[in-house]
């Protein structure tokens, strides 16, 4: 056994478009540092952030990471959609079919796992604490850990880019394909580990933010006084919490597999792959409502603020989502009808799925009812919400179709079910998460975005969206299968794959209209700031400053009804004027540390470099001994620092 | 608002028109050419109609509403705090239960006479073969004809096909869209479909399950003929093409891509059951 277990210089790229990006992954690395060493911010970085237990901190940290996957994903999407316009007949286009089943795998993995859910947590931790109005979650540290365990998950994607290669499987790495008989390289390793460790930091955010609702709201605030953002939350914390497990325990068997012989899901021996199937779909479809969920809360918030109106029909709202949540559980077979279980199976699942249209449509309405006889006010967030409900709609009838086992023979697989899941994540999630990150953005920031720029990013997107994946429903019904790196010219699809190329690139302007949007508002920021509350807001978020000091609250609001600010805002309450000190979590490093060390156990399983990984796993154990031992964890903020605070935002 | 709904009719327009030039394929499930095809269409094309019902008054209502209380129309009426109405919210709850119960008749239903496994009634005799899925192409074997075929097909037209399907190989689907839907094909498993051609024709057929970097060359064609064309075509084969030992297809079964077509004789009718064997004792092979 030598010191690098298998890792040899072999592992570093031996392709020019690997070797492009990974010089640019370097310099991008090197060009932060040069930046940070430039304006003396190391410690700044490391004291402000990186070592910081705030939420607020801790979401923006979450919020970076993720637009950064975002970018890696796209331009993962991009490369595939270019090589399916060039590779057709004679042309084998660009990439070896092997480099194309490793970009969409990545794809998949990296959209799902890290930036939807990057962006999820991020928001969560933002929106959470303030919204039920407490200066902080149940456990910080953990908060802290569990970001750090999702960038070290993030971080080993992106190192097999530069050292070795990736799973090249399809995001859900089906065995026998992902076994050792079938694919013997460290791609399905790197794969396994991204998945383990973000997968615990899930877990673990799961539990802190539904401890965090369930003990920490602000006196008064019953559960059905929460904000229907809060309720949508915690369903999926709900669901986090009995669907990561499952998803950690299945890949860990396909480990186990992997690494020490077993059979689990093997062809031989007795191991049966429909069981890693149907586990990993019982852990992925609750996902889908992980994801979509807290987007659902988001329109939820947005609606009735832009239409200055209460939202329509909250208990409703309230037990859609509950409903919802159920029945995630109990419709995962709709992802393999085609494997041949008995039409009475099928059909079982095919109806529970059918049912979820319900509570899903019995939103919509609600919040079409909620704009009514209202006064509607088009900022941009509403346009992604109008967005939203007419592509949602679009994309839920298609999910009706393939939940019918019969219709779904004919479209599963196809890129009619791409265009179908990808109809629902971008308009339900991202299209969610934007209209939010324009709408809380002044929140955390100071100032408003620019909504010119937010416009033309809107319908770069919507017009993008069309166009990218209405061929992908066309092809479909032609029979184009997804994940094809070549196909025939006599099957006449290339003209719609240059189309849906095009839409990328559309998107792409879309999000370039993003940056541009967040720079000119920089640039403009004196002409654009936002006071705490920018646009008459309802709920306890905007009761507070802006930006909102690092204890949120100086004195934790009471609550005696739902949109708290609002009807706080209607009885005219007074600022209290005494104040009284305040604790809140010292910063901690071990979150950084044992993220760090958590990247080492990975990165030496992938490469059996078994000296690091235990050393690391040791390494974990005594952080974790040190911080038990730890009695002070807190530091307070004198009353006089917090009246002087205050005043200083008050303007006295 | 106004700017809204225009953006949204004329980049409608645009794409549709854009869209449709650059389509030049027919859109094979729309075109069904055997029976199982055919009511997997109407299937669709049902569904979608019924779901049109909640679909269409959503769109309504949403420009609608959106249009008619826009901040600057001071004509709309305003209820800041209107929130609740038990009738309304059970109207929607109400209209699209009542669409998914329908739904849910139509896909009992329907799931029970589309079962792959459920055979379809003729009046001729069916034509059996086993489908074994390999790395990276299809093996076909007529075990009554003691015949088989790599990446082609060919059926008598009007008879129904009784396909076995296993892989010796990760898992593939089996599809024809022309004719049916898909089946999985698992190493180690036996599943089931049938299908049938109404006339006689020449459809395409794929994996459309991933299994590799050679996935996308695991292309097919099935031919569709007369009867008689059929029993002439088993003849030929049998009398020109090489045998299929099982050492012929150990190292037919290795690793290859864009297979071109290939026919064999003198298959032995246990080759399939052979082949699934295999995975019950696996030492005796590679895994």
């Amino acid at each position: 056994m030598s010191l690098f277990g298998t890792l040899s210089p072999e592992a570093l790229p031996q392709n020019p478009i690997v070797w492009a990006a990974a010089v640019f992954m370097a310099l991008v690395v090197l060009g932060i540092v040069f930046l940070l060493t430039y304006f003396k911010r190391w410690r700044w970085l490391w004291g402000e952030w990186l070592t910081s237990l705030d939420p607020k901190r801790i979401g923006i940290m979450y919020l970076i990471a993720a637009l950064v996957m975002l970018l890696r994903g796209f331009i993962d999407a991009a490369m595939m959609r270019a090589q399916q316009s060039l590779s057709v007949g004679a042309s084998q286009g660009y990439l070896t079919p092997n480099h194309f089943d490793q970009i969409f795998t990545a794809h998949g993995t990296i959209m799902i796992f890290f930036a939807a859910m990057g962006l999820m947590w991020g928001v969560i931790n933002l929106i959470v604490p303030l919204q039920i109005g407490s200066r902080d979650v149940a456990f910080p540290l953990l908060n802290a850990l569990s970001l750090w365990l999702f960038i070290a998950g993030a971080l080993l994607v992106n190192a097999s880019l530069v050292i070795g290669e990736f799973a090249a499987t399809g995001w859900l790495a089906y065995p026998p394909l992902s076994e050792l008989a079938y694919s013997p390289g460290v791609g399905v390793d790197y794969w396994i580990w991204a998945l383990l460790i973000s997968g615990v930091g899930s877990t673990l955010s799961g539990i802190n933010f539904f401890t965090t609702i369930s003990t920490m709201r602000a006196p008064g605030m019953t559960l059905m006084k929460m904000p229907i953002f809060v309720w949508t939350v915690l369903s999926a914390m709900v669901l986090v919490i009995f669907a990561f497990p499952v998803l950690t325990a299945t890949v860990g068997l396909l480990f186990l597999d992997r690494f020490a012989d077993m059979h689990f899901f093997t062809a031989g021996y007795g191991g049966n792959m429909m069981m890693y199937v149907n586990l990993i779909w019982a852990w992925g479809h609750p996902e889908v409502y992980i994801l979509v969920l807290p987007a659902f809360g988001i329109y939820s918030e947005i609606v009735p603020v832009f239409s200055q109106k209460r939202l329509f029909g909250y208990t409703s709202m309230v037990i859609a989502t509950i409903a919802i949540t159920a029945l995630s559980f109990s419709v995962w077979v709709h992802h393999f009808f085609t494997m041949g279980a008995g039409a009475d199976v099928n059909a079982f699942f095919g109806i529970m799925t059918m049912i979820i249209a319900i509570p899903t449509g019995v939103k919509i309405f609600n919040w079409l009812f909620t704009m009514y006889r209202g006064r509607i006010l088009f900022y941009s967030p509403m346009y992604w919400f109008l967005g939203f409900v007419v592509l949602f709609t679009i994309g839920g009838m298609a999910g009706v179709l393939l939940a019918i086992p019969g219709a779904d023979f004919q479209l599963h697989n196809s890129l009619f079910l791409v265009a179908h899941f990808h109809t629902m994540i971008i308009s339900g999630v991202l299209f969610g998460y934007f209209a939010g990150f324009t709408y809380w953005f002044p929140k955390f920031f100071g100032f408003t975005l620019d909504e010119r720029w937010g416009i033309r990013a809107f319908w770069c997107w919507f017009i993008g969206f069309l166009l990218a994946f209405v061929p992908l429903y066309i092809l479909g019904f032609m029979g184009a299968t997804r994940r094809l790196a070549h196909y025939p010219a006599g099957l006449g699809w290339q003209g719609l794959f240059i189309v849906a190329a095009v839409g990328v690139a559309v998107i792409a302007l879309g999000a370039l209209c993003q940056i541009i949007q967040v720079i000119v508002s920089l640039r403009g920021r004196d002409l654009r700031r936002a006071g705490s509350d920018p646009w008459n807001g309802r709920t306890l978020e905007w009761a507070t400053h802006t930006p909102v000091p690092s204890y949120s609250f100086a004195h934790i609001p009471s609550v005696e009804a739902r949109d708290a600010l609002w009807d706080s805002k209607q009885r005219g309450d007074k600022e209290v004027s005494s104040y009284e000190a305040i604790a809140l979590p010292r910063n901690s490093a071990l979150g950084l540390i044992m993220g760090v060390l958590s990247f080492s156990i990975g990165f030496g399983m992938v490469w059996h470099i078994f000296w690091l990984a235990i050393g690391a796993f040791l390494g974990i154990v005594l952080c974790l001994m040190v911080r038990s031992f730890n009695e002070d964890t807190e530091y307070i903020t004198s009353a006089e620092e917090v009246a002087r605070s205050e005043h200083s935002y008050l303007g006295v | 608002m106004r700017r809204f709904l225009t953006g949204l009719v004329f980049f409608v327009i645009l794409i549709g028109g854009f869209i449709l030039l650059s389509r030049s394929a027919p859109l094979q499930i729309l075109t069904p050419q055997g029976p199982v095809a055919g009511e997997e269409y109407h299937l669709i094309t049902t569904a979608i109609g019924l779901m049109l019902i909640v679909v269409i008054p959503v769109f309504i209502l949403l420009f609608f509403f959106a249009w008619r209380y826009r901040a600057g129309n001071e004509k709309a009426v305003y209820l800041p705090n209107w929130e609740h109405s038990r009738l309304d919210e059970c109207i929607w709850w109400a209209v699209p239960t009542l669409i998914v119960a329908a739904l849910a008749v139509l896909t009992w239903q329907s799931t029970h006479a589309l079962d792959p496994y459920r055979p379809l009634s003729a009046t001729t005799t069916p034509l059996s073969v086993d489908v074994v899925a390999l790395d990276w192409k299809w093996l076909f074997i007529y075990p009554a004809q003691g015949i088989a075929s790599v990446n082609y097909l060919e059926i008598p037209a009007g008879t129904p096909i009784n396909l076995y399907l296993t892989a010796d190989a990760p898992m593939n689907s089996f599809w024809v869209p022309e004719l049916s839907g898909q089946i999985y094909a698992m190493p180690g498993m036996s599943t089931e479909l049938h299908i049938e051609a109404s006339g006689a024709g020449a459809y395409g057929g794929m994996s459309a399950n991933f299994s590799g970097d050679g996935f996308s060359g695991m292309q097919f064609l099935v031919h569709s003929v007369p009867e008689g064309e059929f029993n002439t075509w088993v003849a030929g084969v049998r009398y020109a093409s090489s045998t299929l030992s099982w050492n012929i297809y150990e190292t037919l079964a290795k690793p290859s891509e864009n297979n071109p077509v290939q026919t064999f004789s003198a298959v032995s009718p246990a080759l399939y059951t052979q082949i699934i064997d295999t995975y019950m004792t696996p030492s005796s092979t590679s895994m």
